[in-house]
């Protein structure tokens, strides 16, 4: 195997480990400041990337299908959180998580009602279509850099937001005291509201630079949201570094792990086996991978919540 | 003098830049109530939670019927003979009294890996699950829910529980904490008689019960023990004094 | 408290105890004697649904032991479902072709099968468990899911026995002096492992475990205090619950004619939770009552609408919103734990 596969298949690993930050950001920043388990967040992942491919095919500009896809996925979350939600709070993990995996049905099926359940078209703009020059000489599309980059940004963002901002400072205190942040006289509920559909608005765009990449259809957000829930896991529930190391590591554990897995099977292993085996194994690398971890770290890298 | 059924010898615990326990050494003897006191903030809660097993030492030696059970679980320290009762109330809400002590019963009956016999109808649990509510003076309440009980009554159950494990020795938390001043006259009564069976190690901050029950005292300040001795002595000494009134 | 462990020590529950027998014997028998007719009729049709209903329900009593009374929120019981009715795929697949697996023969003798299946189940639940068992709360539910995921990957990506488009089993495995083809027979066979799982599970949570299972879910502190580790105890039950799911799974496999890795899909996972919460949470016959509940509406719904799914979730949100006590609480009164 050369450098040049390496390099590429390592920024395929980070590209992928950056969009699953977006969506494991939303949910653990859901988790550690209001104590819910969302698994109706790949459903916004879904909207964003559905009302990104609609309007970029009924504008022609990529940009604007993108801000609406984040936008939509925003309200959406806003609207599910006022009307759903927000009676959650104080419910127990297994309402949660029945009333979100009902959210999952309806937005599903209510997608697929609206668009039918053949894919919808959406790809990158001229702009972004081309290729560059990867040190060692593979070509390298310029969308997927860009999906890259944009991704290091919003972490960033992220991260400044969450440190070193008012807005960051409730999430903060919201995190460690309910009570305490009621008595300062911040809105919780609105605080509430404006953190989820942040966290759905991260997951639109999410689901919009991969929807461009891949297809946009009913049902794409469930394998990252279980792949996002790997990556909180392994971070630990509530914590935004732990969001962002795990989600790095099991995007570029992944990755590798599907190029590079098969190959090293075909040293010992006849070829129409190896990839066969390869492949299976590889697909189940990254839960090895977290139950390792948790093996030895049982509320994950950086448990907020004991 | 007896030998120790409890001892504690030389424990440290530190959390980041806090010494909790700072070379605390303590032993418990047969028919006494020993009682361990000091303000808030003492180090009292993490003290407990290494002697009863939820936490674990940095270093020193707990010794129980002179069994080392410093690495011990929770559970294996209870099946070994140590009772406790918690600060705040720890009974399964839904379940009748009967059915929380008799939970202790079944341990004591050899392992819970039975899955055919029904319980409901097993002397061996309810023999001595009944027998240690009326030791505490509440078999007439022990099909009623705890949830459906007062706070003094669960505070009986919790010591029924501890009896019902036949224990060497009885860890109590605070167990007046909460009662007014009959339940609390009922539960001295009852803890008096109880020394000459089991020696109880007592953590109370009502001062009249302490004198009154405590053989022995130990006072916690800053994670040491900076006094030990009898009622009297205890109440004379001015490291105690400067602890309690001092600030 | 309908708890089965606490019914003897706790007196008020008694006057609820009459109707929800009545409801009990009423749901049983609605489901012996619907397939019975539909046989008279000749409606294998319906037969069929009833024997769909009842593996369902079995799937759901598996995950009621760990759900309803271990407290343990497992969001992959699919896994074992789904290795339940590989098992019957694969044994049959073997037997058909007759190929060895790891040197051994296949088998259609769905007595082999089962004890297979309950292994196999066995094995996976004791490895999952045991690291999930580590872990609490959302932790747990995250990573149920997650394993199961894994299952589901490896089952699409492995190459051998149909990947992604399942594997069929040409003819449905044979028992010994029952006529399996027959699908009254076959009904018959189903119900009757149904009744020996609820009473097992009967039995189990009125026995020394179910009692220390019990309490580790009401009071964790208050059992090892009592000098039970809860550990053990919840990985037992956690095997004994994936086991019973996983024979489920096999029959299913069965019935179909069919296994895929839809079988293993969270979606399934998640069914079934909602089968058991439908049905009422911890109740012995909450899930019985939440698979009729469930294969009825998507028979009727699905013949009304395709996006029949879509109302399930409304109805869905509108129980766990609005009634939580479930079909049973519904219809017998009392309330629900968990």
């Amino acid at each position: 195997m050369s450098a040049t596969l390496l390099i590429e298949q390592l920024i395929n690993g980070l590209q992928l480990g950056t969009m699953l930050f977006l969506m494991a950001s939303g949910l653990t920043l859901v988790f550690g400041v209001m104590g819910l388990i969302n698994l109706a967040h790949g459903s916004f992942y879904m909207v964003g990337a559905f009302v990104t491919a609609v309007t970029t095919a009924s504008t022609g500009s990529f940009l604007l299908g993108l801000t609406a896809g984040s936008l939509a996925a925003a309200a959406a979350g806003a609207v599910v959180e006022v009307l759903v939600i927000r009676r959650l709070y104080h419910r127990s993990h297994l309402d949660q998580v029945l009333a979100t995996f009902a959210l999952i049905l309806i937005f599903s099926e209510g997608t697929r009602w609206l668009f039918g359940s053949s894919p919808l078209w959406l790809s990158p703009p001229d702009w972004l279509a081309g290729s560059v020059a990867l040190p060692g000489g593979a070509r390298y599309p310029v969308y997927r850099l860009m999906i890259l980059a944009v991704g290091v940004l919003i972490s960033a963002g992220l991260y400044l937001l969450i440190s070193h901002t008012r807005l960051g400072m409730r999430i903060r205190a919201g995190e460690s005291d309910r009570e305490m942040i009621g008595a300062l006289g911040v809105d919780i509920r609105r605080l509430y509201t404006l953190v989820f559909a942040l966290g759905a608005a991260l997951a639109g765009l999410a689901g919009s630079l991969v929807g461009a990449l891949q297809s946009v259809q009913v049902g794409m957000g469930e394998p990252v949201l279980i792949l996002a829930f790997v990556v909180i896991v392994i971070g630990g529930i509530g914590s935004i570094k732990g969001a962002l190391l795990g989600a790095i590591l099991v995007g570029v554990v992944d990755t590798l792990g599907r190029v590079f897995l098969p190959a090293l099977f075909g040293h010992f292993l006849p070829p129409s086996q190896a990839a066969g085996v390869g492949t299976a194994l590889a697909a189940m690398l990254i839960y090895v991978l977290m139950a390792v971890i948790l093996a030895f770290k049982p509320q994950g890298l950086f448990a907020a919540h004991d | 003098m007896a030998e120790a059924v409890l001892a504690v010898e030389g424990l440290h615990k530190r959390f980041g830049a806090l010494q909790a326990t700072h070379d605390v050494s303590l032993t418990l003897r047969a028919g006494e109530i020993h009682a361990l006191i000091g303000p808030n903030g003492a180090g009292k809660s993490t003290l407990i939670a290494q002697i009863a097993g939820s936490l674990r030492p940095d270093a020193g030696r707990i010794l129980l019927a002179g069994h080392d059970i410093t690495t011990l679980g929770v559970s294996a320290r209870a099946r070994l003979g140590l009772g406790r009762s918690f600060q705040v109330s720890s009974l399964a809400e839904p379940l009748s009294a009967l059915g929380n002590v008799m939970i202790g019963a079944q341990a004591r009956a050899g392992h819970s890996f039975r899955f055919w016999k029904p319980v409901a109808r097993d002397a061996r649990l309810l023999g001595p699950a009944r027998e240690a509510l009326e030791r505490v003076h509440l078999g007439h309440r022990a099909d009623t829910p705890v949830a459906a009980l007062s706070h003094g009554e669960r505070r009986q159950v919790e010591v029924a529980c501890a009896l019902v494990l036949e224990p060497r020795a009885l860890l109590l938390d605070e167990p007046m904490a909460g009662l007014g001043p009959e339940g609390s006259a009922r539960l001295t009564e009852l803890l008096e008689t109880l020394k000459h069976e089991v020696p109880i190690l007592l953590i109370e901050h009502d001062m009249d019960a302490v004198f009154r029950l405590a053989d022995r005292l130990s006072v916690l300040v800053d994670g040491r023990v900076i006094a030990h001795g009898d009622g009297e002595a205890i109440r004379r000494d001015p490291r105690v004094q400067a602890a309690y009134l001092g600030d | 408290m309908t708890d089965p462990s606490t019914d003897a020590t706790v007196p008020t529950a008694a006057p609820r105890l009459g109707r929800q027998c009545l409801v009990n014997a009423g749901l049983l028998a609605l489901t012996l004697l619907a397939p019975l007719v539909a046989h008279l009729l000749g409606e294998a049709y319906y037969v069929n649904l009833a024997t769909r209903i009842v593996l369902i329900a079995m799937a759901g009593v598996g995950l009621n032991l760990a759900l309803g009374h271990g407290g343990m929120i497992s969001f992959g019981h699919a896994a074992y479902f789904g290795v339940g009715g590989y098992v019957a795929g694969i044994s049959a697949f073997h037997a058909f072709d007759g190929s060895l697996l790891l040197g051994l023969p296949g088998s259609d003798d769905m007595l082999v099968i089962w004890a297979v299946a309950l292994a196999a189940c066995g094995l996976l639940a004791l490895a999952i468990g045991a690291v999930s068992l580590r872990t609490s709360g959302v932790y747990f539910i995250m990573i149920t899911l997650a394993f199961a995921q894994m299952v589901y990957y490896f089952a699409t990506s492995w190459p051998s026995y149909g990947g992604q488009d399942g594997l069929p089993i040409y003819l449905r495995n044979g028992l010994p002096l029952i006529d399996s083809q027959q699908p009254l027979s076959f009904f018959l066979v189903c119900f009757a492992l149904l009744l020996a799982a609820m009473a097992i599970t009967a039995r189990l949570m009125g026995s020394r475990f179910g009692a220390a299972l019990t309490m580790a879910r009401l009071n964790e502190t208050r059992l090892a205090t009592a000098g039970i580790s809860p550990y053990p105890i919840r990985l037992t039950a956690f095997v004994i619950s994936a086991m019973i799911t996983g024979l489920a799974g096999a029959l299913y496999a069965d019935l179909n004619g069919f296994v895929s890795p839809a079988m293993l899909s969270w979606h399934f996972s998640g069914e079934l939770m909602v089968i058991v919460i439908l049905g009422g949470v911890g109740r012995l016959f909450g899930p019985l009552a939440g698979a009729i509940v469930y294969v009825l509406m998507e028979t009727l719904l699905g013949g009304l609408t395709e996006y029949w799914l879509f109302f399930l979730g409304l109805v869905l949100l509108g129980v766990v919103l609005f009634a939580r006590q479930g079909v049973i609480g519904w219809l017998a009164g009392g309330t629900p734990h968990g």
